[in-house]
């Protein structure tokens, strides 16, 4: 939180950035693979030491030093290294205040920081872990059953077209829009915050694979809105908004210039 | 006698030569009678201003709705049969859904233009309600409501509870997610009603929610019985208006015996003719430029699914408020259910209108008065009627917000308790803090309208006296100004009385007289309006200004 | 343009009249200094005077009219040659469909122009001298009333509708009843409710069967936070009464901590901390299924009424009027999640005979 990004312009913060960097050259290999292959790597087990260091300056505050929780943080053991992955990806941890709801935010750890991070949570216990590429691609997925899952899980809180939605007390179910598929899929996973998860046992990673194409198809900035403005999305009432103010609004211009006199031809 | 038959017979040599469309007029006033007709009405004289014409946009928007709506029922299936999508929109491709539904989709891509005259249909719905509003504002705000015009203020009233409706049953016609919802609602509001709710609700779906009836007979009602009475009720009222000719801001030579104007021939042919392309064309633009309920995005209905920010079009959003800021309140009792959560609301929903429909009855039973007025009310110079009407706008909108709480919370960053709050404390505070406000400004401004009469123009134009003393030159209103700021009448409270008669006697006062005397002081009272400037006191104060 | 000779620039002096002196002659002046001063007099316009700024007049409608046509040529070309499905971007609309966006427009302008060429031609060519019309009372004068009261008492008189009772009254009566036939006619648009709204497909045995797989849920697919809809067993799709009888049966389950149940029924209807609720808001019948995993809240989305799962889904804020009924659930000989029977209450909105 502000402790790191206090200490990012300490003299020395370059050259840890760069260690770590070096670290993570071989580090990313190990985090792509299979974890239990991978645990006996010693360039994984190099990795879990930069992220508990890591851990240790950034998140520990809240989710106390061994990832056991406080009262301000959940316990961090088994939630895997996908939630890791979503909530740090995501800029969501750290986090700027503890509170019902923590926002999306610029990101300001680095991807092999995250991983770093995400194979020591994943170290502390077994959880979901990071989707691989080939899980989270809509390529081969069935888009029409991704609508149908979509409308019956998800759009209750995040709208029909990914909009998202309000939620008790301030809470809020966010946007998808322009969201990468890969933190939808994790999302979908782990359940972050308020959110409830769809584990693979009950929503099989083929059903998540739907879902996250179904949102490539609809919900980009390429996506196509075939009546012209998409008007957010929201449905109804900003339609309402437009009927008023673009379209009795240029009635009513019309209707001034209709009724308005012609100029006279005057002495000035 | 003898002129007469001379001028038939010349009529009858001419007839040989008159111009082609001399003779088909002939023939069907011969029929119709269509000569006394236009001369009555042929060069009618409308007065213009632009606020004359948003009942014409209103108009106007109907006439589009109904065209478009007659193509869409060209493609349309009302049915709820279960189909499977095949079409070229590929996310929904292979799912089950009604052929309502798949024959919207079906119009929205697949017939050339389909997609144009759906948005052009839908968009000129949510303009032709919103018009319908504004045109009723303007009436209540100018007194055109008041007699002979209570009758036509009714049938304009009616038209737009009958449009709210029309447009609800459309837009539940595709059967898509979000208006399914809205159905369900309905079913939910339905079954609220006491004893006679369950049966409703089964006549209406034809058994369970949904069955497979409700569109079909929504269509029914949609673009047969509603449209119908509408029609009707439309060209009552446009016969009225023509009955009554026009009212007409005060001004200059504008009298309770007289409209002034330009002559519907050619004048009002070309500006109203050309009015109605002018707003087809603009709905036709925001068809172009803008999406209306892409159903495709909502997916088909089905009961156990339902998208976030569920709203009705606007129209119907102050229904919406009122349902969502009632606290839960239910009564069970002798093994009954009173489902009051919903019931209340749905009692509500039409005293909200109603309440601005009586408010012309109201005034004129305060007021006694039972002359005809032609001649349009400054809002300012009616302070109590002004607070009542932007009162009601008050209600309404807050409603209106209300319906869109989770909407207005997401995007303010506020918490929708907080928001629905607000409305359910707004409901009773605003309106009254609306009204004292606006009485307050109407005031103001009889003030300073009195100040104008009385002193002229604030110029801007400082002058320097010879003695040194600085004043801002006032410029004397014309004569125009003059009349337009003091012409209209300012009615004195109705009196109740002395509760004892000359001989000691105590007079019997009904409760009604006396309501309708603290109502009329209330209007009329010293608090309600400033004493407008006489012309003894212009006289003095102008003479006045001459000693400077 | 204004280069042009003839622009009004140039225009001569003397073709402008005089502005006219008001109120001449009207005695009410002299009078009050409020009186009414008449109508001020016509003033013509540039139009009325200069032929030349009429003909600018002129061809401008005539363009307007002009547009019009190439516009509709432009809407015909347009249906012919863009396909129905190619997108196009167009900054701001974004990616829209082409042929919307052609035929919108010119099918816009094509009757916009002819509306502002027909105004304009209204505002600029035609008279726009404003002239006064008598008004006529509405109300009749009194001797048309006498005619007209007089002719309806003879007309009256003779239909001796007054005199004769047994008529009047017999005819009234008939009218009065004539419209119950339209009435008992309306009876077959449905059933009579009966039981319809008090049970729910469920039954004791019967599986819940996972919305997203169509496999039968086991306990332990269930994970604490998650979230899990079913239906009953032996629900197809393809059933003629599949809509109308998921709208009662759709379910929701959710896992608590047993220890954070706080409702003894609630506790006791779960399964191992897995509790299942009706997915139908008891408010007016939203499909309410907004849970919040940390609060154990459902809320609904059409009118937020809140639901504590924690505790026998209780309402804590909205316009629902009672809690979300429980559906108690156990586990079967194979492991799976089955009912132990219907709801016990009915499901979705209050009605008048539920109790």
């Amino acid at each position: 939180m502000k402790k790191l990004s206090a200490r990012r312009r300490h003299p020395l913060a370059a050259l840890v950035v760069l260690f770590c960097a070096l670290a993570a050259t071989g580090g990313l290999y190990a985090a792509f693979a299979p974890a239990e292959k991978a645990q006996a790597d010693s360039s994984q087990s190099l990795a879990i030491e930069e992220g508990k260091r890591l851990y240790a300056v950034g998140c520990a505050t809240c989710h106390a030093l061994n990832g056991q929780g406080t009262s301000v943080g959940p316990s961090l053991i088994g939630v895997g290294s996908a939630a890791v992955d979503f909530q740090v990806g995501t800029g969501r941890m750290p986090a700027q205040q503890p509170g019902a709801q923590i926002p999306r935010k610029k990101r300001i750890y680095s991807q092999t920081q995250i991983d770093q991070i995400a194979a020591y949570i994943a170290s502390l216990g077994p959880g979901p872990s990071i989707p691989t590429k080939d899980q989270y691609s809509p390529d081969g997925a069935d888009i029409a059953n991704g609508g149908q899952l979509f409308r019956t899980n998800c759009a209750q809180c995040h709208n029909a077209s990914g909009k998202g939605g309000a939620l008790s007390n301030g809470k809020f179910a966010p946007t998808l829009d322009g969201i990468p598929p890969k933190y939808i899929y994790e999302a979908m996973l782990t359940g972050p915050q308020n959110m409830p998860s769809f584990p693979d046992s009950v929503m099989p990673p083929k059903e998540k694979k739907d879902i996250v194409a179904y949102l490539n198809k609809i919900d980009t900035s390429s996506s196509p809105s075939e009546g012209g403005l998409e008007l957010g999305g929201l449905g109804p009432v900003s339609e309402g908004l437009f009927g008023w103010i673009f379209g009795l609004g240029a009635m009513i211009a019309v209707a001034v210039w209709v009724a308005a006199r012609t100029t006279k031809a005057r002495k000035s | 006698m003898s002129t007469a038959s001379h001028a038939t017979n010349d009529a009858t040599a001419r007839r040989g030569k008159a111009p082609a469309g001399e003779r088909v007029a002939d023939w069907a006033d011969g029929r119709l009678g269509i000569y006394s007709l236009a001369k009555a009405n042929m060069r009618k004289i409308f007065p213009d201003h632009w606020s004359f014409m948003l009942g014409e946009v209103a108009l106007y928007s109907f006439m589009i709705i109904i065209l478009t709506g007659v193509y869409l029922t060209l493609f349309f299936h009302p049915s709820m049969q279960d189909v499977t999508y095949s079409g070229p929109y590929v996310p929904l491709q292979g799912i089950r859904m009604s052929e309502a539904y798949a024959s919207t989709m079906n119009i929205s891509f697949e017939v050339r233009g389909g997609l144009l005259i759906r948005q052009i249909h839908h968009w000129a719905a949510i303009v032709f309600i919103a018009a319908m509003l504004v045109h009723m504002m303007r009436v209540f705000f100018t007194g055109a409501f008041r007699k002979p015009r209570e009758i036509n203020w009714l049938f304009g009233f009616l038209l737009l509870v009958l449009g709210m409706f029309t447009g609800f049953t459309g837009y539940s016609l595709p059967d898509d997610l979000l208006s399914g919802t809205g159905v369900r609602f309905m079913e939910g509001a339905i079954l609220s009603m006491p004893i006679v709710g369950t049966y409703l609700s089964m006549f209406l779906f034809g058994g369970e929610f949904p069955g497979h009836d409700f569109v079909a007979r929504f269509y029914t009602i949609h673009i047969l019985l509603l449209p119908g009475i509408m029609a009707g009720l439309l060209v009552a009222h446009l016969i009225l208006v023509f009955y009554h000719k026009h009212t007409q801001f005060p001004g200059a030579g504008r009298t309770e015996k007289n409209v002034v104007g330009m002559p519907l021939l050619p004048v009002y042919m070309a500006k109203a003719g050309g009015f109605f392309f002018l707003v087809f064309g603009v709905i036709a633009a925001m068809a172009a430029l803008a999406s209306i309920n892409p159903i495709w995005e909502y997916g088909p209905y089905r009961p156990d699914q339902v998208s976030t920010g569920a709203q009705p079009d606007w129209y119907m959003g102050f229904s919406e408020g009122l349902i969502r800021a009632m606290p839960g309140w239910e009564i069970n009792f002798l093994g009954h259910t009173l489902q009051l959560g919903v019931f209340l609301p749905l009692m509500i929903f039409p005293l909200v209108l109603a309440a601005i429909a009586v408010y012309p009855f109201i005034e004129s039973w305060v007021t006694g008065d039972t002359r005809e007025h032609h001649i349009l009310d400054r809002p300012r110079n009616h302070p109590v009627r002004t607070g009542v009407g932007t009162a009601w706008i008050a209600w309404y909108m807050v409603l209106l917000l209300g319906g869109g709480n989770d909407i207005v919370a997401t995007h303010f960053h506020l918490s929708i308790n907080a928001v629905t709050w607000f409305v359910r404390i707004g409901f009773f505070v605003l309106p009254l803090l609306t009204f004292i406000a606006t009485k307050r400004i109407c005031l103001g401004l009889q003030r300073r309208d009195k100040d104008k009469v009385l002193h002229g123009r604030e110029t801007g134009v400082i002058k320097r006296l010879p003695h040194g003393e600085f004043i801002e030159v006032h410029e004397p209103l014309s004569q125009e100004k003059l009349y337009t700021l003091t012409q209209h009448e300012q009615p004195k409270p109705i009196e109740v009385g002395p509760e004892v008669d000359e001989n000691g006697v105590q007079r019997k006062i009904g409760t009604m007289t006396k309501v309708r005397a603290k109502l009329s002081q209330g209007f009329y009272g010293e608090g309600s309006q400033i004493p407008k400037p006489t012309a003894e006191e212009h006289v003095e104060i102008t003479s006045g200004h001459g000693h400077h | 343009m204004s280069s042009q000779p003839g622009s009004h620039e140039d225009m001569s002096e003397e073709k402008f009249p005089e502005r006219a002196h008001k109120h001449e002659g009207t005695v009410a002046v002299a009078e009050s200094p409020f009186a009414d001063p008449g109508l001020p007099p016509h003033e013509p316009r540039r139009q009325d005077i200069d032929e030349r700024a009429a003909k600018r007049s002129e061809r401008t409608v005539a363009l307007l009219f002009t547009v019009s046509m190439l516009a509709t040529i432009g809407f015909i070309a347009s249906y012919v040659i863009f396909p129905i499905d190619k997108i196009v971007y167009i900054f701001p609309f974004g990616h829209v469909s082409a042929l919307n966006f052609a035929l919108g427009l010119t099918l816009g302008l094509a009757l916009f122009c002819i509306g502002a060429g027909a105004v304009h031609w209204a505002r600029t060519l035609m008279s726009d001298e404003e002239m006064p019309s008598e008004r006529h009372p509405i109300e009749a004068e009194p001797e048309v009333k006498a005619q007209v009261l007089a002719d309806f008492k003879q007309g009256a008189k003779e239909s001796q509708l007054g005199r004769r009772k047994l008529i009047r009254n017999t005819m009234f009566g008939a009218l009065a009843m004539v419209p119950l036939s339209g009435l008992v006619l309306l009876r077959d648009l449905g059933p009579l409710p009966e039981n319809k709204l008090r049970h729910t497909a469920w039954r004791n045995g019967l599986q819940l069967i996972n919305m997203n797989t169509n496999q039968p849920l086991r306990p332990e697919d269930i994970q604490v936070g998650s979230l899990t809809f079913a239906q009953p067993q032996g629900f197809s799709e393809g059933d003629p009464n599949y809509q109308s009888e998921l709208a009662k049966a759709a379910l929701m389950l959710v896992r608590l901590h047993p220890q954070d149940i706080k409702d003894k029924r609630e506790l006791d209807w779960s399964h191992d901390g897995i509790v299942a609720f009706s997915k139908i808001c008891t408010h007016v019948g939203c499909p309410i299924s907004l849970y919040e995993q940390q609060t154990h809240h459902v809320l609904c989305p059409c009118h937020q009424s809140t639901f504590d799962l924690s505790d026998g889904g209780r309402v804590i804020f909205g316009p629902a009027g009672h809690a979300l009924p429980q559906l108690q659930i156990g586990v079967n000989a194979q492991g799976n999640l089955e009912a132990l029977g219907d709801f016990t209450e009915p499901v979705g909105p209050s009605f008048w005979e539920r109790g």
